[in-house]
């Protein structure tokens, strides 16, 4: 059944540009054309470095994202887990453990904090995006009263080799890109070539139907939310590296829903069932352009708001008019 | 002859008198009226203090010093912490304005979102000291920069090295922070207020980062791809500008772009200007921010004049921290206040 739905078989074009895919990919080639041609600047290597590598970290989020998305769930409490678990790890490093010790810490909270809103939801049976919105605050407001007072957080002094992840480049490529590309690879092979990402499709598809066909739901449902949590953390070591600090107000800033402005926008549907790794580098890329570009014109702030927000609306009504509703998503319930 | 000898005598008396009462005042002491009225009318009362959040430089600074002075002189002293949201804010000043407390310390998310709440306050009998960001409605007191001067300052500072024929070229970048906070909107005013006596500058971009690092990082990333031969940057907040700092940096051209910032005075700040990241640090000073608004509240809560009735306001003064004067003095720790 993943077989249709995931679109393995290679679609044709007059199907292609009446997808959402297509309408995404033809506007994002458009804007790229566009930008070439009108701004100065705008198409040399060094720019279309900088470009990937701004929305780098967002991608690397919204492959986690994807991967829950897919198998019908949403993850709001990625920010989350990202700030509490990098900033619990530096403050453990900056009160005299290693910063490897510090950083294994860091990456068990996280991962047992997936754990614990999988189990919510898996066990709990509560709805993820009500499961993950309550977590995110609890997994917040516990970090900021146990763990630690001040926001900012610098990366220890001392651990050249933990900048290096952030700053340098590999043939003159910059890291997080490298990374966004290895961890697409990743995901790319896992869920096309393994029974747990057909088992993540099944999920998405049909959740009646894939209990009571032999798919360990509940296990796989703790399993997919404990590794968006953990590519939350890989994402927050590489955004704390970058920057030489973590700022846990990040929790309170528009970047979960930037996150899923990715997801939608690259044609991953919200009603779960399908999406591949290229719509998300395809949403990454594209919302790259746009912000590189505006940034470019030195457009307003406000205005830039608004762009993003009339973007995200489009991909919205484009994707419950590709992907419509039936029974099985409105019995879901809709997001 | 019997009348002076019995003056004499009375003198002598005399000068035994005060002598004795002098001498017992010299064992004992005497009791200060003025010492004593002033512990007892600061006795009991209560402060609350509103800020943006807690869990920055800034407002945990300001909170410590203020909780040593509350603890010295018997008064309450809570904070209310709306993180970061406006609507928590409002919400929390709403029912401060039915709590009564004597004195609100707040620290406005913008210039307009408290305005009319404060004028409330104050009819309501409750004194106001505003600390470091303004409201378009002036309260008892304000205390903290005046972030028009520190604007005039960064902008001095960057046509200084950019103006014609100084630095690789005239272009220069700005990096704001929220569009509607008094930090920006009256230090832009400060920036182009001498910028538009310099006409060969030219602004580049003007972006707002959201106190993001990290945004802040892309976009200078991007700005200098775009110009190569930035010559000035100038950042709204030393938290967010280490992102700035690193995009100039990770480009190599750290000699090249002259980078102005402003803060707290915190030493991550401080520490950022010995490693060059930071070419000129505009403080204002967070522990002397503290020191002021305690003598506020001290001030405000001794005297007998009604909540909005005699307005006042002082700015405190800047210091330019640069890689020569990064010192103890000019910058701080938050344990060395606690």
């Amino acid at each position: 059944m993943s077989e249709r739905t995931a679109g393995s078989n290679p679609p044709r074009l007059g199907q292609l540009v009446r997808s959402q895919e297509g309408i995404v990919l033809s506007v994002a080639v458009l804007a790229f054309l566009l930008f070439s041609l009108l701004l100065p600047g705008f198409f040399t290597a060094g720019n279309l470095l900088a470009l990937l590598r701004s929305v780098s970290i967002l991608g690397i989020l919204a492959l986690g994202m994807a991967l829950v998305v897919i198998a019908r769930g949403i993850d709001v409490s990625m920010i989350a887990t990202m700030v509490v678990s990098v900033s619990w790890a530096f403050v453990i490093a900056q009160s005299g453990y290693s910063l490897q010790f510090a950083l294994l810490v860091g990456a068990l909270f996280a991962f047992a904090a997936g754990i614990l809103i999988g189990a919510l939801i898996a066990f709990g049976e509560v709805p993820p995006i009500f499961a993950t919105l309550a977590a995110g605050s609890v997994i917040y407001g516990l970090g900021r009263t146990f763990f630690f007072t001040l926001e900012m957080q610098n990366v220890p002094p001392g651990h050249d080799w933990f900048l290096l992840i952030g700053q340098s480049r590999i043939f003159g490529v910059p890291v997080t890109v490298v990374t966004f590309g290895v961890l697409c690879l990743f995901l790319h092979f896992l869920l096309s070539r393994t029974r747990f990402g057909w088992q993540t499709y099944a999920m998405g598809n049909n959740p009646g139907a894939s209990k009571i066909t032999g798919v360990p739901y509940r296990p796989m449902v703790v399993a997919l939310y404990a590794a968006s949590a953990l590519v939350a953390y890989a994402a927050g070591l590489i955004l704390a590296s970058s920057t030489s600090a973590i700022n846990a107000r990040l929790f309170n800033s528009t970047m979960i829903y930037d996150i899923l402005l990715v997801v939608v926008l690259g044609g991953v549907g919200l009603g779960g069932g399908h999406g591949k790794v290229r719509n998300v580098i395809l949403g990454t890329i594209f919302v790259g352009i746009l912000l590189n570009g505006m940034t470019i014109m030195n457009i307003d702030y406000t205005i830039q708001n608004l762009v993003k927000g009339v973007v995200l609306l489009l991909a919205i009504v484009i994707d419950s008019l590709v992907n419509p509703r039936d029974e099985q998503t409105s019995q879901q319930g809709d997001l | 002859m019997k009348l002076s000898r019995m003056m004499a005598g009375l003198a002598a008396a005399c000068m035994v008198l005060i002598g004795s009462l002098a001498a017992q005042a010299q064992d004992k002491g005497l009791e200060n009226p003025r010492s004593t009225a002033f512990y007892k009318a600061l006795d009991g009362k209560k402060v609350v203090f509103l800020p943006l959040s807690m869990g920055f430089d800034l407002t945990e600074g300001w909170a410590a010093v203020m909780r040593q002075q509350a603890k010295r002189l018997h008064y309450s002293f809570e904070i209310r912490d709306p993180a970061w949201s406006t609507d928590a804010g409002t919400r929390a000043l709403q029912s401060l304005i039915t709590e009564k407390p004597d004195l609100i310390v707040v620290h406005n998310p913008d210039i307009q979102s408290y305005a009319r709440l404060l004028a409330q306050a104050q009819a309501a009998g409750i004194k106001i000291v505003q600390i470091n960001l303004e409201s378009n409605t002036q309260t008892d007191s304000y205390v903290g920069a005046n972030w028009t001067e520190i604007g005039e300052q960064a902008a001095q500072a960057v046509v200084d090295k950019c103006g014609t024929g100084k630095g690789v070229s005239t272009k220069v970048a700005i990096d704001t922070g929220v569009p509607t906070a008094a930090s920006d909107v009256f230090q832009l005013y400060g920036i182009y207020d001498v910028l538009n006596k310099h006409p060969e500058i030219q602004v580049v971009s003007q972006q707002a980062t959201e106190y993001n690092p990290e945004k802040a990082r892309s976009i200078m990333d991007t700005v200098l791809q775009q110009h190569p031969d930035l010559c000035g940057a100038i950042g709204i907040w030393d938290n967010q500008d280490t992102g700035t700092a690193s995009a100039i940096q990770q480009a190599g051209k750290a000699s090249q772009v002259f980078l102005v910032t402003s803060g707290g005075g915190n030493k991550v700040g401080c520490d950022n200007v010995a490693k060059g990241l930071f070419n000129l640090y505009i403080s204002y000073n967070v522990p002397l921010q503290g020191e002021i608004l305690n003598a506020e509240i001290a001030r405000l809560l001794l005297s007998d004049a009604t909540a909005g009735s005699n307005k006042t306001l002082y700015f405190n003064p800047l210091t330019q921290i640069t890689k020569d004067n990064v010192n103890q003095r000019n910058c701080w720790t938050l344990d060395d206040l606690k």
